[in-house]
């Protein structure tokens, strides 16, 4: 107790069982969990995520994924599973290894995707599986009679997730969009005239994340309005080397893995919160670089990114034939 | 161990004090021999048992006396206590940390019965049995924010997150070091600590915005931070500047032991699960001179820290003009000797003082 320790990093975990799993789609899985003690769950707020930990054979895989249960219902919480077949191996285990009954680890509620209790009026909009953060969200706002709009494109009606729940229970809040018919959400009628003091929240693929935010700042919207959360798995790119010094340990990320997946494979610990390049839990120091860094957060300001000082092991490459880190 | 409740005053006839319980616990806030600011954060998940670190909201001897002088505070100015209208939330949440915590940390103090939204909570020492619906105001006599902190040592800031920023949108403040929440209401992070002078040059703002947004559920953090109060008053406010800022006048080499008081906070950090902000609260602790200089580990150590202080922090902190008074009283409690690592008083390790 002589000097003050660093605060822990990362969010606190909890242990539950997989209480239900329901299937929503052919392409997406609901699971649900309670806690083995029967205790309640902590409160959280709509757009909060929870990391789940995969005890995939000899592989621990960690993904994010939204809470998409009740707020107002702590006795489960629950997160939807979209399978990706050709994706990095996370949701095909949830689909295929996952079974009711099974303990798993999940962390604490982290929230990086919040509404903004200031807003007259929320309007979302949604893309596939991005549908999720928004279900809590709806219901945070339907407890205190919150003024919220949803704006859902899917691909077509059996793909739609959650989409018939949705119409039945607010059919004059909730629009969706189908692919197959060839509708598209009218974004700029709807960003204008909404009332002043609107906040717009978009969750999808990156393309629509980007559409809506270019949209509204062509319109005049003020860029603090428009919020947005994207889960990108980390992208893959070139092997490279790199030597951790305070573990003296020299390890190869492979094609598909992130560095930060690297660094705990070979089990040196490593702070992370959201494992894609927001929250900024995972700042390692770089020792000594040569070559070049291929920085894909959205946390480092353009300062610290072009210093060459500073990484992202979540989402960020490097490209060259000396990397050393602060780990 | 049975809480004794002080009776005493923190103004007027000022009849605060510190028994020798609380003195042995007075959270000294220096870690070595010397002061410069640091991010200097470390978890909040207790501490030595009985130390000020041990619970999550302490509860001491001063508890009931602090909650009368935060009424009178608040009979005078109302608006020491004030929330934005889109804080209520935030403010819902913090009432039940607080109850939460309260009820388990000290079950013979504090009762909480939750039944659905139907929550009963009993207060013993303040006599207060209060039954309402949990996030329905109307059931409360105040905010849910007020209610709870009229019963809470320590101020309380309430800050909102967005933009990558935090912004001082509630509070209930009445027992500040010199700042005021009716000016920096609706301020953020940046506007809020832009007179603190020398840490914006070190990158120490940024440093603790970035690690404050990232605190999550479950896992609070703490520091220390503290400054000099002449007479044991718990307002130091701006508006009432012309009541407490001459009083620094009276200090004289016989009365300096008694009246000039190491003001101290804890300050620990919550984030808040319903609304996502961000708790606040600052417990303020006061222990005068001539008490801490009954640990030989503090005589010595508060010597060489006031006397090293850079000239900046000591105006900022605003004691430069007594400063030469005051190292003539410390410096007759510093040996010279070594002094432990840490910030506990070590009594029995620690060699006496020999005059």
């Amino acid at each position: 107790m002589s000097a003050p320790q660093k605060a822990k990093a990362g969010a606190e975990e909890i242990s539950v069982i997989v209480s239900a799993i329901v299937p929503v789609t052919e392409q997406v899985c609901r699971f649900e969990f309670t806690r083995p003690d029967g205790a309640d769950f902590p409160p959280f707020s709509g757009g909060a995520h929870t990391v789940v930990t995969m005890k995939d054979a000899d592989r621990t895989r960690l993904n994010p994924y939204s809470l998409m249960s009740d707020p107002a219902d702590l006795s489960t919480y629950a997160i939807s599973v979209r399978r990706e077949d050709n994706g990095r191996g996370g949701s095909v285990f949830m689909h295929t290894q996952v079974a009711e009954g099974d303990a798993m680890t999940i962390t604490y509620p982290v929230n990086l995707f919040s509404l903004d209790l200031r807003a007259k009026k929320h309007l979302f909009f949604a893309g596939g599986i991005g549908i999720t953060p928004f279900l809590a969200m709806i219901g945070q706002l339907e407890q205190s009679n919150g003024n919220w709009e949803l704006h859902y494109s899917v691909r077509s009606k059996a793909l739609g997730s959650y989409v018939d729940m949705l119409t039945a229970k607010y059919p004059n809040k909730v629009h969706i969009y189908y692919d197959e018919k060839k509708q598209a959400i009218p974004l700029a009628a709807l960003l204008d005239g909404q009332p002043l003091g609107t906040h717009a929240y978009v969750c999808g693929p990156s393309g629509m994340i980007g559409w809506v935010h270019d949209t509204a700042a062509g319109m005049g919207w003020p860029d603090a309005h428009v919020h947005s959360e994207e889960f990108t798995a980390p992208a893959p790119g070139a092997p490279f080397e790199v030597h951790l010094c305070k573990s003296d340990k020299t390890i190869t990320v492979g094609e598909h893995e992130s560095l930060l997946e690297a660094i705990e494979r070979v089990g040196v610990k490593a702070p992370f919160m959201c494992r894609g390049g927001s929250c900024g839990q995972c700042e390692t120091a770089v020792v000594s670089a040569t070559g070049e860094f291929v920085h894909r957060d959205h946390w480092l300001d353009e300062a610290d990114q072009s210093s060459g000082q500073k990484i992202m092991p979540c989402v960020s490459r490097f490209i060259g034939s000396n990397l050393e880190l602060d780990l | 161990m049975t809480l004794q409740f002080n009776d005493e005053t923190f103004r007027d006839d000022y009849s605060f004090y510190n028994s020798e319980w609380a003195i042995k616990r007075f959270p000294f806030p220096f870690h070595e021999d010397s002061y410069m600011y640091s991010v200097n954060m470390e978890q909040h998940r207790g501490g030595p048992e009985g130390s000020v670190y041990e619970k999550r909201f302490d509860v001491d001897e001063h508890y009931v006396s602090e909650m009368r002088d935060r009424a009178k505070v608040l009979d005078d100015d109302p608006l020491r206590c004030q929330s934005l209208p889109h804080m209520t939330l935030a403010g819902w949440d913090l009432l039940e940390l607080i109850m939460v915590s309260k009820s388990e940390d000290y079950p013979d103090l504090f009762e909480l019965h939750r039944n659905g939204d139907t929550w009963r909570w009993v207060n013993k020492p303040l006599g207060i049995d209060d039954t309402f619906t949990f996030l329905d105001e109307t059931t409360l006599p105040y905010g849910p924010m007020e209610y709870i902190t009229r019963q809470s040592q320590g101020d309380f800031a309430v800050l909102d997150q967005r933009e990558n920023n935090l912004w001082m949108d509630a509070g209930m403040i009445t027992t500040q070091a010199d700042w005021s929440l009716d000016f920096d209401i609706g301020m953020n992070f940046f506007e809020w600590h832009a007179p603190v002078p020398m840490a914006h040059e070190m990158g120490i703002f940024k440093r603790a915005l970035k690690f404050l947004l990232n605190i999550q559920q479950g896992a609070p953090a703490r520091r220390l931070n503290w400054t000099m109060t002449v007479n044991p008053l718990l307002d130091t406010s701006p508006e009432n500047y012309h009541k407490w800022g001459i009083q620094k006048t009276t200090l004289t080499p016989e009365n300096i032991g008694a009246k000039q008081h190491l003001r101290v906070e804890l300050q620990t950090f919550y984030r808040l699960p319903r609304s996502n902000g961000l708790a606040f609260p600052i417990r303020c602790y006061l222990c005068s001179f001539q008490d801490l200089m009954t640990m030989p580990k503090w005589g010595r150590r508060l010597h060489r820290v006031i006397r090293d202080l850079p000239d900046e922090l000591a105006t900022y902190k605003g004691f430069i003009d007594n400063r030469p008074m005051m190292l003539d009283y410390l410096s007759k409690f510093d040996d010279g000797l070594p002094t432990s690592p840490g910030i506990f008083p070590e009594p029995e390790t620690e060699p006496p003082f020999v005059p």
